[in-house]
Parts: C-alpha cells; structure tokens; sequence
C-alpha cells in the first residue's frame, strides 16, 4: 500500500453532508469516511445535560448520507464524540439513530460503539494516585470535584479506533473523540507516518472550512510516505498552501504544538506547497512521541437553574449614571429576596449584561465609557432549583421598573420589558470544571468498545 | 495605517473553554511583513488591550501562514456565570485600532 485515501464528510454531523460531492468523492476509490460530530464550542449545557446541539433530523440526515456512501463503497465509516458532548447518552442517542438508518435503508453494519464517558470512582482513584494533571489554566480541583460534576468525558486518541478497526467494523461509532484521531487512525495502522497522518486529521476535521472560495462540499486527503495531499471536491472550493497552514493553527493556543494523548503533533517544520489550482501538499509534518500516555477530561457541573429578563432602557437620565443605577436596582433585588424568599445574597446570583455597551466583551471592553441612546438588558437569577430562580426574577421586574431617576418629579418606569411574563425559564445551567488530563494505567482501560449489528446481518 | 485595513483577517476563537486565541492574518508577504518589521505586534501591547499580565501572554508570529497568533486565559470560562461570548469570536475588536507604521 503506497497511499491511503479518505474523505471527511462534514466539519460537523448535523451542520449538513453534501451528498453530491461526497458521492463524487467515492470515484477517487476511498479507504474510509470519517466525520466529526461534536465539540466543546457551543458550551457546557450539552456535555452537562445529556443532550446534543443539533436536532434529531440534521443528525439522522448526515448519518444516512454517511453511512448509505460507506455502504456502497463497502469502506468503514467513523463517526467521532456523537451526539455533540460524547457521553453515554449522547452514544446512545446516535446509535439509536443509526440503528434506525440501517433498517430504513437496508444497511448491515457491524458497529463497534466505544463509550468514553468516566466514571466518578475511577477518576478518584487516579486523583489519589496522582494520575489527574492539571493543564494551564485550569480550574482548582479536589477529590469532591467527580462526585460533583454531571458528567465526565475522556477523550480518546487513535488506539480505540484502531483497535475497531482492526476487530472488522464497519462503523466506529466514538464518544468523546480527539477530532483528528478520527482520521489519523487507520493510516498510522496501516504503517503511516504518524505526524503527517495526525496533520492531514487536524486540517479535515472540520471539513472544507480549511478550504477558500465556496461552500459545501467534502475535503479528501491522500497520506503517502512523504506526503499528504488535500484536494476539496465542490463547486468553486480550492485548497490554497495559505488556507491550509491558516487552517493548521486555527482553534489552537499554540500555533504548531497539538497534544494528543500519545505525543505532540508538531508543525514547526511543516511546508505548504500548491500540487494545482486546489490542492495542496503537506510536508514536514512530526510526531514526536509523548513518555506518559495522557487522556484530556472535560466536566461539566450544574451551577443551578436560570430565569431571565430581557428589556431596554431609553431614559437619557439614567443611562448618564447607568452603572450606580444597576448596582442600587441589585442591591435593592438582593435585599428583596432575601426578605421574600430567605435566600442570602450568597445563595443565588443575579447577573447582568448591557446591550450597546459591554456585554460582549465585558472587563475588556475599550469602549465601555461611550454610553449610547439605548441599552438592551439582560438579567440572570440563577439558583438552587427553578422555582427559586424564577422568584427571583418576578421579584427583580418591579425594582428595574420603579428605579426612577433624580430629574424627574415622580415616579417613572424605567425599564422596557420585552416580554409577558418579562422572565422566561432556562432551566438547567452547568459549567465547564476540568481542564485537566488524566494518566491511566493502560491505553484501554477508559474506554469500552461493544460490536454491535446494526440492519439485517450479511 | 491601522492593522484591520492592512490585514486580511482578525479573529478571535475559544481554544477549548479556558483559552482565548487570537489569529491576525494577511493576504500577501508585502503587508505581513510590513506588520512583522513595525513592531507594533507585541507581548506587550497585546497584554495591554487585554487587560491581562505579559506573563500570561502567548505569541508566535508564524511566516508560513503569514499569521500571528496570540493567546490568553480567558477572563471568564466559557459559558460560565458572566460569559457573554460563548464562542470568543467578538473579542478580537481592540486589535483592528491598533497602528502599523
């Protein structure tokens, strides 16, 4: 074997497959599709909560598209951190989903399901032997920390994968999954250089993102002994040397430096050469071998339960003082509460972002001194449990309301509410807790493979 | 000239829910490297518009991508109470001032 081929399908599953330019892609005679299906990027809430980022139907949509062109190119097909988070019911959730594509199309898929969710015992087990390393930052962690979160990840390099592979699957289902090692998989099984093979899987993971010029479509890669290729397949995509190495640094603290749990891709030496008007050549790509095998956690923990308030304050009057303003409406709200519903000020938080001036960017913002003609406000009263927060919330409308200004005579009312009721329920809020890693005992032990038959049996 | 009118691309982005990073880009060698000799693109500089401590600060100016890359911790972890930018892509605004001689 002197090369080995594939496909990314998508920079997400449930953003959209481009059917036609992934059929396309199967001229090129393809050894596996591989597609990407979560992320951190969306926040905690589905890592925390069990639930993906994407509906059903978009999901079920690129999965079909996925799985019937693996099918009928008779390749694997690998799907990695399912369901958006990668936990065990986000696992599950996919699956389900899959099972019901392969009825629906007459599918026989021999599935190896690799669950990577952790359980709170094992990670405190690691912790007391000192096999949990904080990154930098990371957040201060104590022995309660697993017991108090909702649910932890590990995410899985290309061993899990490998191992699948090799056992015959025609689907790799993953939970959480490093993006690239979806695609570095199969060709440093099959004798490939490992640096070039990670490099072309950081590039195509997110699909043709890395790519100029269009939308849609698919990525391909071609990793030879000294070389990865990567030519898009859609109407007006190219690959330039330029978008290629922007791409190589996107979404990275570190510009040439990836971690992965068995070493460090590094792309110091990596050189971007145009083969033709939309593909580009890699070369120089390293891996250098990590001594301890490390697996990245991701935490989420619930916070509390939310309700806000959205509205907008016009009043030229007020907006000249804004910020004594708010701070004596949340200390009168604080005192309210804490007269009404016995909750101290330290029992719940109410949190407020201003429209027009800073709640984008907050302590940083350069501008937050130029007040504009109108503000938009959104408050938060996050507590214990839903019917705290939203208390919370009916008690916090009439001081934003009443709060007049000095100018004027009498009481005005100050604040436009959106809505009615102005509160709406957010339910569940969780925040990330770990941004640490985890060194197991051996490559396997956190992560569990199950085959199972999806469709008729061959 | 200020850096957004000479570069092709500033952006911000989450890398990973406890870091910020910033990516300047440029459409040819001619204004990359105008940017690179100025000066203007520093640990120090950047540290000031972000409120943030030098030492906190990462930088690489990278001539293969005809890029410079910052990175910070984030002020707030994503999604966490305060947070008003989930994804970090509004938060590259103080850079697109910034003056290049």
């Amino acid at each position: 074997m002197d090369e080995i081929r594939y496909v990314a399908a998508s920079g997400a599953l449930g953003v959209g497959v481009d059917a036609e330019a992934l059929d396309q892609s199967l001229d090129s005679a393809p050894h596996f599709i591989a597609s990407d299906a979560g992320t951190t990027d969306a926040g905690p809430f589905a890592l925390g909560s069990g639930t993906a980022a994407f509906p059903r139907e978009a999901v079920k949509r690129d999965l079909t598209r996925v799985l019937v062109a693996s099918n009928k190119a008779d390749i694997p097909a690998l799907i990695g951190s399912a369901g958006t988070a990668g936990g065990d019911p986000h696992v599950e959730w996919v699956l389900d989903i899959a099972r019901e594509i392969a009825e629906e199309n007459g599918l026989s898929l021999r599935t190896a399901v690799i669950r990577s969710e952790q359980s709170p015992d094992y990670l405190l087990e690691l912790y007391r032997q000192g096999r949990v390393r904080a990154l930098d930052p990371a957040p201060e962690i104590d022995e309660t920390i697993f017991a108090r979160s909702a649910r932890i990840v590990g995410m899985m390099g290309v061993e899990p994968l490998q191992a699948a592979l090799d056992a015959g699957a025609d689907f790799v289902l993953a939970g959480r999954c490093s993006d690239p090692a979806l695609f570095a998989a199969l060709p440093i099984m099959r004798g490939f250089p490992a640096g070039l093979a990670w490099h072309a899987g950081k590039v195509t993971e997110c699909g043709t993102m890395a790519c100029e010029g269009g939308h849609g479509g698919v990525i391909t890669a071609t990793v030879r002994e000294h070389e990865v290729i990567l030519r898009p397949i859609g109407k007006g995509l190219r690959c330039t040397p330029q978008s290629i190495a922007a791409h190589s640094l996107y979404e990275n603290a570190h510009p040439y430096l990836h971690k992965e749990c068995s070493g460090t891709l590094d792309l110091t030496h990596s050189k971007y050469t145009a083969v033709d008007e939309a593909s580009v050549r890699i070369t120089g790509s390293e891996f250098i071998p990590a001594q301890d095998y490390t697996v990245k956690l991701e935490g989420a923990q619930l916070v509390g339960y939310q309700s806000i308030m959205i509205g907008g304050i016009r009043d030229p009057f007020i907006l000249r003082r804004l910020d004594q303003w708010l701070a004596e409406v949340k200390a009168y709200i604080y005192r309210s509460v804490e007269r009404v519903l016995a909750l101290r000020p330290s029992d719940w938080t109410l949190t407020v972002h201003v429209y027009g001036r800073n709640a984008v960017m907050g302590a940083l913002e350069p501008n937050a001194s130029e007040m504009p003609h109108e503000v938009g406000i959104v408050v938060e009263a996050t507590a214990a449990t839903q019917e705290l927060a939203t208390k919370a919330a009916q008690l916090s409308r009439q001081p934003f309301l009443h709060h007049g200004a000095p100018e004027w005579t009498s009481g005005t009312t100050s604040f436009a509410c959106l809505h009615n009721p102005a509160h709406i329920d957010r339910g569940a809020v969780y925040r990330f807790n770990l941004n640490h890693v985890a060194v197991p005992r051996t490559k396997t032990e956190m992560f569990r493979t199950e085959f199972v038959q999806l469709g008729g049996s061959r | 000239m200020k850096l957004a009118q000479l570069a092709g691309l500033i952006r911000s982005k989450n890398a990973g829910p406890f870091i910020l990073t910033f990516d300047i880009m440029f459409p040819d060698d001619d204004s990359y490297l105008r940017a690179k000799k100025s000066g203007a693109l520093t640990i120090a500089r950047f540290a000031e518009l972000f409120r943030c401590e030098e030492k906190h600060v990462l930088f690489f100016e990278c001539d293969n991508a005809r890029a410079f890359k910052f990175s910070i911790p984030r002020p707030i972890v994503q999604g966490d109470l305060g947070d008003g930018d989930m994804h970090g892509g509004q938060q590259f605004i103080p850079l697109m001032d910034i003056e290049i001689p």
